[in-house]
């Protein structure tokens, strides 16, 4: 299991380069040079020159490659000119509020979508099969940015359940119960498109296993229905659901990015939309690199608790 | 039915999606030649008016420009810029795809990788990550969301292409002196293109929502111009006070996101041949019964008696009488073998007894299954539930897909016990242990915690065995329990089976095909054919002389060692198909003694002392006479 791990661990090495090697390529397209953007459009061609030696710009991309590589290992992803604060801290602290949306989101349109999937395929062609294949369709069809919308309208102005916005109650104090009452509209948001995706799945699944030959031992053991949905179906479905929920991690933490704008969270997301309008090019690279190691490290996890669910993987 | 009639009610979802989208692009076309206000001119003094008001049928926005007019301009442009985007990924997707998975090797090896990398990123990273690097714009979000899709259209291709580079027209087409564009072109591209349309239906409604995601971030198509997504965007800062001006374009996005999804689904759906076949439909907890008439008065003694059982699957309009009135019993201590060739009917016959067939299709149609004089047939589920291994228990053919492959053997059998038995984890632990000893599994304390896929074939087989004695059954019903092991452990498994039956005083139903096995265990034998019992009997009675033809050529079909040099006698012609069964003798076609009056009418099962056949003229000396 341990070796299992490790190997997995090693094989993350790679992608995690080639995702800097593609970061680093589409930012060196920008066009434009940082040395004209200093001295203005009336620098001597000696000035400019200079500048881009004392920047290291002079050197073949690999070596500006290498070197920052080299400065990011260290923890160094410069500094963000427009809130003039190392770009690391910037992005940890914007990043923790973004986890804190997509893992509530992330636990609620799995469980919300597997249950719904099992729920549906259990009852296939029956009213409650219809009624969430209906839902889904909406689901997954509406954008994530539009229903956020409607959300507050109906549950923040209409009704007055929750806050319309942030993360924090602006006067009052820090707890739980006001955090909670502040992710609960856009973590729903976030979670509807891929409960969605998640239920279809799960329901697919479920039907492909409901048909092999152990389930109809489990039934002729005796065992009760609802054990041989839940247990014996669900289990083996679960083989095939689990590696779709990394590829759906990543639709979660790309749609927060619209719900963090909708409702206003101090997330990543929107400190990178921010950072684009603004030309904050460094801060956007901590960014991306940053969220996008997060999630090939969370992919590792999936594989893990694959291996951990299906024995014939472990030998 | 029901089948076909969800089949139906879904493309009928699918046809409205259609028609929907139809009509949305057909207004998009037409926007120009309509006679609309122009969508950037601002009118301050008309700010927010609401819908239905005078010269704006849906109002106007937060610089008082007309919202339908808009509206229909930005559906123009969502519209264009997610088709293109769809095509554009396609297009370079797919060359990638084929180029990858045709030329194979290092080429593949390498663009793969850069696909895997890609797809290591959420997708809206990238998409910002190019965004910002080319800077905001219609055209950039364009290039981004075309982009962010590439990898999915290349590695699907690469798949299906990777298939084909194998097939044989395209190792003709080399040999023909093709190149390997040629061969592209005119034998690879034509096979994928199909695939390539099932990908952009299903992902186009996602570009569209991705474009218009970048747009309302500010990110894509930017003022006076406006997409759906910028619309909504510009919105927002109104929508407490003014909704409507948000409602309109989002509902505009979710229509036609909705109608391109519902098509798709229908694309895919009819394009899924295992749909109509029914084979993703789910069987349920019990099959489902639909006597024709009422249940046959008991006749039969023992302690399991079936009664003109009748099983039907019904797939579309086709009606497969797969058991077509069926009596049997077996007493305590007995071992009924029940043979006949694969489709004879006889598993069926066994999963009827406590609902086991898979239904749908499967539906009991008629008959009796009297349990110690009790009938199982249409018993509420509760009732099969509590027969279900602790009176009847079954043991299946392949114990590799009948035990479950991510459970430890030790726990499906605990499972077993205390679906029936109050005791706890620990005892029934014990007892399983006891159990798997039982049936001569060695070190049954450390092979309780293997999984299926760890034991041999015949280890498997017999924790199947243990499994069905968990509860001490009555009856035990083996459906072909040795066919998939090899034959010293058949042997073995037999003789288990054997001193079971008697130190347990078990009734056993034992199915198979092998006359052999039948010999060995069985006191009783009824042979199978389309549905029906033709012969019943004795074992040693029904071998030594048997008297329906079919069951003498059966026996004939038997190779013997030392026997000699006897012909070895293949029987003619194919088991009729049973939806189409013949009036009278079903095996009459393949019958060298058959005469008219075999199709004509039912033919009944004619008892004579303890034994039973269904023929009119029946073999009258022993079968190997007949048979030379």
């Amino acid at each position: 299991m341990g070796g299992y791990i490790l190997r997995r661990l090693l094989s993350a090495v790679p992608v995690l380069l080639g995702i800097t090697v593609i970061v680093f390529l589409i930012m060196a397209l920008i066009p434009g040079d940082p040395a004209t953007a200093i001295l203005g459009s009336y620098a001597t061609p000696e000035n400019v020159a200079r500048i881009n030696r004392e920047l290291g710009l002079d050197a073949p991309l690999w070596r500006q490659y290498l070197i920052w590589l080299g400065n990011m290992l260290q923890g160094d992803f410069g500094q963000s000119f427009a809130l003039n604060r190392p770009v690391l801290d910037e992005v940890l602290e914007r990043f923790g509020a973004t986890l804190i949306l997509a893992g509530t989101a992330f636990v609620l349109c799995v469980v919300l979508g597997v249950v719904a999937g099992t729920i549906s395929a259990a009852n296939q062609y029956g009213w409650a099969d219809k009624t969430i294949t209906f839902a889904v369709l909406l689901g997954i069809s509406i954008p994530s940015f539009f229903l956020g919308m409607m959300m507050i309208l109906l549950f923040a102005v209409r009704l007055r359940w929750f806050p319309v916005s942030g993360m924090w109650p602006i006067y009052g104090t820090r707890d739980a119960a006001a955090l909670l009452s502040h992710l609960a509209m856009p973590a729903l948001a976030l979670a509807v498109v891929a409960t969605g995706v998640i239920a279809r799945l799960s329901r697919s699944a479920l039907l492909e296993v409901l048909r092999q030959d152990f389930i109809r031992t489990a039934r002729a053991k005796g065992v009760h229905e609802r054990s041989v949905i839940w247990r014996h179906a669900l289990r083996a479905a679960m083989v095939s659901i689990l590696p779709v929920l990394g590829i759906q991690a990543g639709f979660v933490l790309s749609g927060a990015v619209y719900i963090e704008i909708v409702f206003q969270w101090p997330g990543i997301g929107r400190m990178l939309v921010d950072a684009i309008l603004r030309r904050d090019i460094l801060l956007v690279q901590g960014g991306v690199i940053v969220v996008a190691a997060c999630y090939v490290f969370f992919n590792i996890v999936v594989d893990v608790a694959q291996s951990l669910l299906d024995p014939r993987i472990r030998t | 039915m029901t089948a076909s009639l969800m089949l139906f009610s879904r493309n009928r979802l699918a046809l409205a999606g259609g028609v929907v989208l139809a009509f949305v692009l057909l207004l998009a076309l037409a926007v120009p030649l309509m006679p609309l206000a122009d969508p950037d001119v601002t009118n301050t003094a008309n700010r927010f008016r609401p819908p239905l008001s005078e010269g704006a049928l849906l109002g106007t926005d937060h610089l008082g420009r007309d919202l339908l007019s808009r509206l229909l301009w930005g559906t123009r442009l969502s519209l264009a810029v997610g088709f293109a985007a769809a095509a554009i990924a396609a297009t370079i997707g797919a060359a990638i795809g084929v180029i990858a998975g045709f030329y194979g090797g290092r080429l593949d090896n390498v663009i793969m990788r850069g696909v895997d990398m890609l797809m290591a990123f959420p997708y809206i990273l990238l998409a910002l990550a190019i965004v910002a690097a080319l800077g905001p714009g219609l055209l950039n979000a364009l290039i981004a969301v075309a982009a962010v899709n590439v990898p999915f259209f290349a590695r699907n291709i690469r798949g299906i292409t990777v298939g084909l580079a194998h097939k044989e027209f395209v190792d003709a087409a080399r040999l023909s002196g093709l190149s390997r564009p040629q061969i592209i072109l005119t034998e690879i591209l034509p096979n994928v293109l199909p695939v390539i349309v099932i990908a952009m239906s299903t992902t186009i409604g996602w570009m569209i929502l991705e474009t218009a995601g970048l747009s309302f971030l500010g990110l894509g198509s930017q003022p006076p111009q406006a997409d759906l997504g910028s619309m909504l965007g510009e919105a927002r800062a109104a929508l407490i006070s003014h909704p409507h001006t948000s409602v309109v374009p989002g509902v505009m996005i979710l229509i036609i996101v909705m109608s391109i999804n519902l098509l798709g689904d229908g694309i895919r759906d009819a394009l899924d041949p295992r749909l109509k076949s029914g084979a993703l439909s789910r069987p349920m907890a019990a099959t489902r019964v639909r006597r024709r008439t009422h249940a046959p008065e008991p006749g039969l003694e023992g302690i399991l008696a079936l009664e003109g059982l009748e099983t039907e699957f019904h797939v579309g309009p086709r009606k497969l009488r797969a058991v077509g009135g069926v009596s049997l019993a077996v007493r305590p201590g007995e071992c009924l073998g029940i043979i006949g060739e694969s489709g004879s009917g006889k598993s069926v016959t066994a999963l009827s007894v406590t609902g086991l067939v898979a239904s749908p299709p499967g539906v009991i149609t008629g008959g009796a299954v009297r349990y110690r004089g009790d009938d199982l047939i249409g018993a509420p589920y509760e009732r099969l539930r509590a027969v279900r291994g602790r009176e009847i228990a079954y043991i299946f053919q392949d114990p590799l897909s009948t035990l479950h492959p991510l459970y430890r053997v030790g726990d499906q059998l605990v499972e077993a016990i205390r679906a029936h038995q109050k005791i706890g984890a620990d005892a029934a632990r014990g007892k399983a242990v006891e159990l798997l000893r039982d049936v001569r599994i060695p070190n049954p304390e450390r092979r309780i915690s293997d999984y299926p896929h760890e034991m041999s074939g015949g280890m498997r087989q017999r924790v199947g065995i243990a499994m069905a004695l968990a509860n001490d059954p009555e009856v035990i019903i083996a459906d072909e329990p040795t066919t998939a092991l090899d034959v010293t452990v058949q042997a073995q498994i037999l003789s288990l089976l054997d001193d079971l039956r008697r130190s347990r005083d078990l009734a056993i139903i034992f199915i198979t095909h092998d006359f052999g096995v039948v010999a060995q265990l069985c006191d009783r034998v009824a042979v199978m054919y389309a549905g029906k019992v033709v012969e019943e009997g004795p074992t040693k009675a029904v071998l030594a002389a048997p008297r329906h033809p079919y069951t003498a050529r059966l026996i004939a079909c038997v190779p013997e060692l030392g026997g000699g040099r006897r012909r070895l006698e293949a029987i003619p012609g194919l088991p009729p198909a049973v939806d189409r069964l013949p009036e009278g003798c079903a095996f009459a076609e393949r019958c060298n003694k058959a005469r008219g009056v075999c199709r004509e009418g039912h033919i009944p099962l004619a008892q004579e002392g303890d034994r039973a056949v269904r023929c009119l003229f029946p073999e009258e000396s022993p079968a190997r006479e007949a048979a030379e």
